[in-house]
């Protein structure tokens, strides 16, 4: 690319791609704009009309957006420290040459090729019913009552199950990194007299920290949005104690048919993930500039 | 002070056996090398000196202390790595204060140890860079500071010249022999390169196959080889050897004559030989020249001589400095 003619040749080749991708985002985008400013309701259709940001203040100001932006954030925050600090843990052991290892690899990667809601319907009848569940079973054998999840501790039962589905990508990303820690490092911070601990704190970690961003950026992005788990268990219940962002919208304009405010919501929706990306990349991402 | 004694050392990988009994003495504040053909176990003795690797069996003996079962840090050695093993996210100073942070030292401590091995080094400009914006010589400057402030009884060094190019290689070996002489410290230092053993050592060491073949100073291997193996690997280029008539007549299996101890003629001479190949160095010239009877030998000639593909020429060895081997390849007596 360094004439002009294949500089320009190099721009209308790629034009194609790059106007169906802009028009791809910027078409659901624009109506979804469009929609939010106006009073649009499929159970009164043909009465739309622009009502300017009431459907903002709406969203804004309802008790249920707040709870839901606190639920999406502990969601967030929960499943990442669960996830990074778990996929660390683990991604040790199977670094470590044990018996079985193959194996043992396979099984921890299995859960990230099960869709959402088979995951939350396995989650939710299997194992945390309160009457056939194996949890039940398992604290029956204690002599301990049976933990009713759904209903008493329904947040901490999402978090559960969204760990679990995001636990072996950490493994995968980290173990990868591990694997890649230069041997001589380890010896040489063993001559220099580092124990096991000061190993993993003074060289391994930092080798990792690349690879935790990719983790915490991408699963992030993941998490913001999570639905199926919610949809299938919880319904974003008890109350709103299970309603994240993404659950609200859908609720707004699937369940009361409020396209405009459910726009309103989405909108708001895409500008959370923006501050939460700016914030991320700012704190983490230069990291990945090493 | 780092005297080490090595007692029937053994380490075997499996049913391998790497290093199948080794016995050496290292004095203190000797520079020793280990050089042998790749795979020849000098890897692994180093290895298993420093502790990263077990013995099997036998006595590393430090001070007089069986150091066999202790971790690699109690050992007091340090070890300069191959791929310099430097922490990449650590700036330089932290690289080299490691080991005393490690060792639990005091802040003031630390600084005044890694400034004067940085002084030593010359990285003081460097000390805030991380190994990432250091070039290759730098980098094993760092390598060998992170030893230094450690105070070892010995410096252990792992092939660490291999990564550096051909001028900077030459450099840093008068550094480290500059180096030695100024720590006085037992180096004991692995290479395959045997022109590194010949310039840097006080004792040569060398191995194959995990044997130890011959112990001595440069130039004792050099004129008295005890074996062919010794004789053949020592000296650049190799030593030649003919068998047949010729060495019938010195009375023996198979001689062994270096490059440089010809005398080359063009009128008479012991070995009629045609030239193959002439390389001009200007200040030596090797020819490659097929010897009737006799095959392919290399002669090396001082100064510039005009000869050239084709040319016949004649060449008699220097009777004194002519190797005799028998059947199993140890050497005889002079002739």
């Amino acid at each position: 690319m360094s004439t002009r003619a294949s500089t320009l040749t190099g721009r209308i080749m790629s034009a194609p791609s790059i106007i169906v991708l802009f028009l791809w985002m910027a078409v659901p985008l624009g109506m979804t704009i469009y929609f939010s400013f106006l009073r649009y309701n499929l159970l009164s259709p043909g009465m739309e009309e622009w009502i300017g940001t009431l459907n903002y203040e709406f969203f804004l100001t309802d008790p249920a957006f707040f709870a839901s932006l606190t639920n999406t954030l502990l969601l967030v925050g929960s499943v990442l420290v669960i996830t990074v600090v778990g996929g660390i843990l683990l991604g040790l052991m199977l670094d470590q040459p044990i018996f079985g290892r193959g194996i043992l690899r396979l099984l921890v990667i299995a859960p990230f090729f099960i869709m959402p809601t088979v995951n939350a319907l396995v989650w939710k009848n299997l194992l945390m019913d309160p009457v056939s569940g194996m949890f039940a079973w398992i604290a029956s054998l204690f002599g301990l009552p049976a933990i009713d999840w759904f209903t008493n501790a329904p947040l901490t039962s999402i978090i559960i199950m969204v760990s679990w589905q995001w636990l072996p990508f950490a493994v995968l990303i980290l173990l990868t990194a591990l694997q890649s820690l230069d041997r001589d490092q380890k010896e040489a911070a063993q001559m220099d007299g580092a124990g096991p601990v000061a190993i993993f704190f003074y060289i391994t970690l930092p080798h990792l920290s690349r690879a935790i961003t990719v983790v915490v950026l991408i699963e992030t992005i993941f998490l913001l949005t999570v639905f199926a788990e919610i949809f299938v268990t919880t319904g974003g219940g008890p109350g709103l104690a299970t309603t994240n962002i993404a659950f609200l919208v859908y609720t707004q304009a699937l369940l009361q048919f409020d396209v405009g405010g459910a726009s309103a919501g989405g909108i708001v929706a895409v500008i959370l993930a923006n501050i939460v990306a700016i914030f991320l990349i700012r704190l983490i991402g230069k990291n990945l500039d090493k | 002070m780092g005297a080490i004694r090595l007692e029937k050392v053994k380490k075997t990988f499996g049913t391998l056996d790497v290093i199948p009994g080794v016995d050496l003495d290292i004095n203190d504040g000797e520079f020793v090398v280990f050089v042998g053909p790749s795979g020849c176990g000098k890897s692994t003795l180093l290895r298993l000196i420093a502790g990263l690797e077990d013995v099997t069996d036998g006595k590393i003996l430090i001070n007089g202390t069986d150091v066999a079962n202790e971790a690699p840090a109690k050992r007091g050695l340090s070890m300069v790595f191959q791929s310099y093993a430097l922490y990449p996210h650590m700036t330089v100073y932290n690289n080299i204060a490691f080991g005393l942070k490690m060792a639990g030292e005091s802040k003031e401590v630390i600084e005044e140890k890694v400034q004067s091995a940085a002084k030593i080094l010359n990285l003081t400009d460097y000390l805030e860079r991380r190994p990432g914006a250091l070039s290759g010589g730098q980098r094993q400057r760092v390598a060998i500071g992170r030893a230094i402030v450690r105070n070892p009884a010995a410096f252990l060094f792992d092939e660490p010249l291999s990564n550096l190019d051909a001028a900077l290689r030459v450099n840093m070996r008068l550094e480290i022999t500059g180096l030695h002489q100024e720590l006085k410290t037992t180096m004991i230092y692995v290479t395959h390169d045997q022109v590194e053993a010949m310039t840097m050592a006080d004792k040569i060491v060398v191995l194959q196959a995990g044997r130890v073949e011959q112990v001595g100073k440069p130039m004792e291997l050099y004129n008295n080889p005890t074996n062919k193996f010794v004789a053949g690997f020592i000296g650049s280029p190799k030593m030649n050897f003919l068998g047949g008539e010729l060495a019938k007549k010195y009375d023996c299996h198979e001689i062994g004559i270096r490059p440089e101890h010809f005398a080359i003629s063009t009128e008479k001479g012991e070995i009629p030989a045609t030239v193959k190949i002439a390389e001009h160095l200007g200040a030596e010239t090797y020819l490659h020249v097929e010897a009737d009877g006799l095959g392919p030998m290399t002669v090396r000639a001082t100064g510039e001589i005009p000869l050239g593909e084709h040319d016949k020429i004649f060449l008699t060895p220097e009777q004194d400095r002519i190797h005799r081997f028998d059947a199993q390849g140890l050497a005889l007596a002079k002739s």
